[in-house]
């Protein structure tokens, strides 16, 4: 495995090295997209390794950065899990890069950019892996900043520069949390190794530990798109190239969930109840809202970095539900609810990587991501068209691919939890229920939207009309992703049974959840409700075929005629015609209203003759951003009201800020007096 | 067994056309040519296909005559919701296909209408599942049957007006969509399938009509389980027969009288009517937690 971890680093190292090195635009692109490749097939394999011999990878340099007890790795099953999500997705990113960066040559940097995104698969492989508080905040600290640079790559976008502000605020506000979170844990710990912060952890009174697991909470969740910190991702997953995008949202959010469980249900070792309530409002409050946003946005990245708040928000549930199950000492259903959040997170990053290459594609082609002036594209694109409705019915939770199976699961992990005997658990698990189906349905109207208003009927522009194909390269890499979201879910069973290893942080719990899978069935303990997504998929194959052969014999005696579409009598059919994606959520607007509090532009030019002849009308409509407005805005004023008062220190003359330092070694000074005392 | 509606429909206050008509109607619908938009994509086609198929399989999800269900394991109520809103989505797709306004505007409100329908489903099931120890299906009926005094407890009432309103809506009958309007301003079901014709719009009916009893032998079956074969005795059998086909005469003559009575709901009314089966859904689970 010690070889395996090198060539992951070797290929990282290499696509870099190669992208600022190869001699050609072709050849910077191939020399990025090889060394990605190959580090991300690496790093899968050692993922896999970890799972197979059930062992802990270590590698240890104390002697670099010696000051913090060095560099350490250790790769367990849970951070295994996270690993083998990044690889899983980097690599069919990285063959897309190599097509999709084409349109870059000549107006950015191409060396800049597969060097940025090869250090950013690099250290955003290495977080999992990290053994200490150095490695890890080093390692997560290089990935926000060279996310941070990817995002900037058109920087000659005003929406870019923008987005990387937001970004870098809130992933910087976040990183201060996390290192305060890790400093209290570390204050009684031999090292800051993750092995001695888990000795230490026991040690620490519980008020401290909650002050640490909320501290954490707030500083991953700003990564992860929790609300409300999710306002960098609807800025920055648009702004970023299409396939770092599908990095970002696929899997660097998850990472989120993977420092709070962690430090959550790891280091601190579970909590009591009210930590996993908190995650279940949490996340069933993302899940609600995201979608509720999502549905609301004609902007196609927009739409999609929505429905990642939304996910995350359905992760979270079901972690949430595993630490509040844990807490109450029932292992087998915490068993089945982190394995659903667990599991989701695998889904969300195969079809979210897709779903954001899709999208790519259609940037690629017509030059838009605004989904009013696409359209018809499902002629012009049927590969690309294929593999996103491939991810839109995936994400919409539709049987029989993998979203739908995590959804079954979450459903399932939360009802044993109804029927629980602790105070609030009942009604909460109950309202979590009802969001979650809320949410499932709406995503299902959202996903409509956006392959139907893009890909289907007439194209809305002229951009839309002369689209063309994605590249060999562009089709392949959603070709293997599609086909991920098809194994995730027919091959749900034995993937889950292999992934009870991960939850192997408490005793009992993979034990429980290895029981999750039999054969080709899915139950929950005791037998509570069994699925079998083979079967199911299995069983509408069967039918479709059937029937499909069916009416082939018994009906088709008469054919099939090319007409125009019905339109009440009308001369020709014209895009204007057609229901827009504005005109689409139209229902959910009004039915939400309170939510959106829409307002209205609505402004008519008459002719002069008759006020029955009307020349244009103009419609603007926008909804009140909530959050923006009144949570940041005021936060973002204040701030900058504190930035001007301290300016005064800043007096410029050398004189005071001699004194400055006097007065600050002289408060050292003291401390270490008093604490001597 | 779309037929029942048919001769409700004659009850209330015209001769109507006898109750095997609309397997006439598809009869003919088979035999005649399909008109295809120009617009319209391989999805268009494809749509009637997924959409049967996903209504068949849950037909052999559901208990309908006998109890011990050969696939029970294969899906419970959850999967069976799923693969019916599998079926919704495409007809969605493919009312957005050909580029009509009025496909467009179907596509939109049936998802908005299902959208909102799908907490107050998935609340129902839970509430029915508590009481039952499980959410397979088979399971369900089966424990009804050996605990009757189950059948009439708040949680069961409340569950199944959950799930009638919820019917109504998801089926297309009146107060949310009316399936006899071909008025643009109303229909939902109907907007969306206005571009078939010939067999595919066979297949759609006849899997809207597959629906419907569907749902009423889920409404029938799992809140009064009563005539449901437990063996899969030639007696048995015959009696699940008769049992079931008067629940279904019963439930189509509720849904029948309800749909002279009433007129249609705005459509911005329906979110309130959803609203009810919510709260009703939710009152299911509160009491079947309090009462245990």
């Amino acid at each position: 495995m010690t070889f395996l971890f090198w060539l992951m680093l070797a290929g990282y190292a290499f696509g870099a090295v190669a992208a600022l090195l190869a001699p050609g635009n072709r050849a910077v692109r191939r020399g990025t997209a090889t060394g990605a490749v190959v580090g991300a097939t690496a790093s899968i394999a050692l993922a896999l390794g970890v799972f197979a011999t059930d062992a802990t990878f270590a590698f240890d340099a104390p002697a670099l950065l010696s000051v913090a007890d060095g560099v350490a790795f250790r790769l367990d099953a849970l951070g295994a899990f996270f690993l083998g999500l990044v690889g899983l997705v980097a690599a069919p990113c990285a063959i897309y890069g190599a097509g999709y960066s084409a349109t870059y040559e000549g107006r950015y940097s191409l060396r800049f950019l597969g060097a940025a995104l090869n250090l950013f698969l690099l250290t955003m492989s290495l977080v999992p892996c990290a053994g200490n508080v150095l490695t890890f905040l080093l390692m997560w600290e290089g990935m926000s900043l060279t996310s941070y640079f990817l995002v900037m790559t058109e920087r000659d976008e005003p929406d870019t520069v923008n987005a990387g502000g937001w970004y870098l605020a809130m992933t910087h506000a976040g990183v201060a949390l996390v290192l305060a979170a890790f400093l209290l844990l570390a204050a009684g710990a031999d090292t800051t190794s993750f092995v001695h912060l888990r000795a230490a952890a026991i040690r620490l009174s519980p008020t401290m530990h909650s002050v640490v697991f909320v501290l954490a909470l707030l500083g991953f969740g700003s990564k992860a798109g929790l609300m409300p910190l999710h306002v960098w991702l609807p800025r920055a997953h648009p702004a970023a190239p299409s396939h770092v995008s599908a990095l970002m949202s696929g899997v660097m959010i998850k990472l989120g969930v993977y420092g709070v469980l962690r430090v959550g249900l790891d280091l601190l070792g579970g909590g009591p109840a009210w930590w996993g309530a908190l995650l279940i409002v949490l996340g069933a409050l993302s899940a609600v809202l995201g979608v509720l946003y999502a549905l609301m946005e004609n902007d196609l990245k927009r739409l999609l970095a929505y429905s990642s708040v939304e996910n995350v928000g359905l992760i979270f549930v079901g972690v949430g539900a595993g630490s509040l199950f844990l807490s109450l000492g029932a292992v087998p259903a915490a068993g089945v609810a982190l394995s659903a959040g667990l599991y989701h997170a695998l889904n969300h990053a195969a079809f979210k990587g897709l779903l954001f290459l899709g999208a790519g594609s259609v940037l690629h082609a017509t030059g838009t991501r605004d989904m009013n002036l696409l359209g018809g594209l499902i002629r012009r694109l049927p590969w690309t068209a294929l593999f996103f409705l491939t991810a839109s019915l995936a994400i919409a939770g539709l049987p029989p691919l993998n979203g739908f199976v995590s959804e079954w699961l979450l459903f399932q992990s939360l009802l044993p939890g109804i029927g629980s005997s602790a105070p609030f658990v009942a009604p909460l698990m109950t309202l979590a229920v009802g969001a979650l189906a809320l949410t499932g349905g709406l995503a299902a109207a959202g996903f409509v939207k956006a392959f139907g208003v893009t890909f289907l009927a007439i194209p809305r522009s002229p951009a839309a009309e002369h689209a063309h194909e994605a590249s060999l390269s562009m089709r392949i890499a959603m070709g293997i992703l599609a086909i991920a979201c098809a194994g995730l879910g027919v091959a749900a069973v034995p993937i889950l049974a292999a992934l009870s290893a991960v939850l192997a942080v408490r005793t009992g719990l993979s034990a429980a959840t290895a029981e999750i899978g039999g054969g080709v069935w899915l139950s929950t303990p005791e037998r509570f409700a069994q699925m079998s997504p083979a079967l199911i998929a299995l069983g509408l194959g069967v039918v479709i075929a059937g029937v499909w052969l069916g009416v082939r014999v018994m009906a088709a005696r008469r054919g099939v005629r090319i007409g125009e579409t019905w339109g009440c009598g009308r001369v020709t059919q014209t895009p204007r015609m057609e229901y827009t994606a504005t005109a689409f959520a139209e229902p959910l607007r009004r039915v939400f209203a309170e939510l959106y509090r829409p307002t209205k532009d609505l402004s008519i030019d008459f002719h002069p003759e008759s006020r029955y002849f009307v020349q244009s009308i103009e419609y603007r409509s926008e909804i009140v951003p909530w959050f923006e407005r009144y949570l940041y805005a005021p936060l973002i004023a204040r701030v900058q009201g504190w930035g001007l008062r301290t300016r005064a220190l800043q007096s410029g003359s050398a004189h005071a800020y001699l004194t400055y330092l006097v007065i600050a070694l002289l408060a050292l000074l003291g401390m270490l007096l008093v604490q001597g005392a | 067994m779309g037929l029942i509606r048919w001769m409700k429909a004659r009850l209330q206050n015209r001769r109507g056309a006898p109750v095997w008509q609309p397997y006439r109607e598809l009869i003919k619908l088979f035999n005649k040519e399909v008109v295809v938009s120009n617009n319209a994509s391989w999805l268009f086609r494809a749509t009637p296909f997924i959409v049967f198929a996903s209504v068949v399989v849950v037909t052999f999800l559901v208990p309908i005559l006998a109890v011990p269900l050969p696939f029970d394991g294969v899906g419970d109520l959850l999967v069976v919701v799923y693969l019916l809103l599998l079926g919704t989505f495409f007809l969605s797709l493919a009312g957005l296909d050909p580029g009509s306004p009025f496909g467009g505007m179907g596509a939109s409100r049936e998802m908005t209408v299902a959208a909102l329908a799908e907490p107050t489903v998935a609340l129902a099931i839970f509430a029915l599942a508590l009481g039952a120890g499980s959410t397979n299906l088979g399971q369900i009926v089966a424990r009804t049957m050996t605990d009757p005094a189950s059948a009439v407890s708040p949680g069961h009432l409340f569950a199944f007006g959950a799930l009638f309103i919820v019917t109504l809506a998801e089926t297309g009958r009146l107060p949310v969509d009316n399936p006899a309007t071909h008025l643009e301003l109303t229909m939902i079901h109907e907007a969306m399938i206005l571009e078939y014709s010939g067999r595919y719009l066979a297949l759609l009916e006849w899997a809207a009509a597959v629906k419907l009893l569907v749902f009423f032998s889920l409404l029938g079956n799992l809140f009064v389980p009563w005539g449901v074969s437990m063996a899969l005795t030639p007696a048995t059998l015959v009696l699940a027969v008769i049992s079931l086909l008067v629940k279904l005469v019963v439930l189509a003559a509720a849904v029948a009288v309800l749909e002279t009575r009433i007129a249609k709901l705005r459509l911005f009314r329906v979110p309130e009517l959803l609203s009810v089966s919510f709260v009703l859904a939710l009152l299911a689970v509160t009491s079947s937690f309090l009462l245990r």
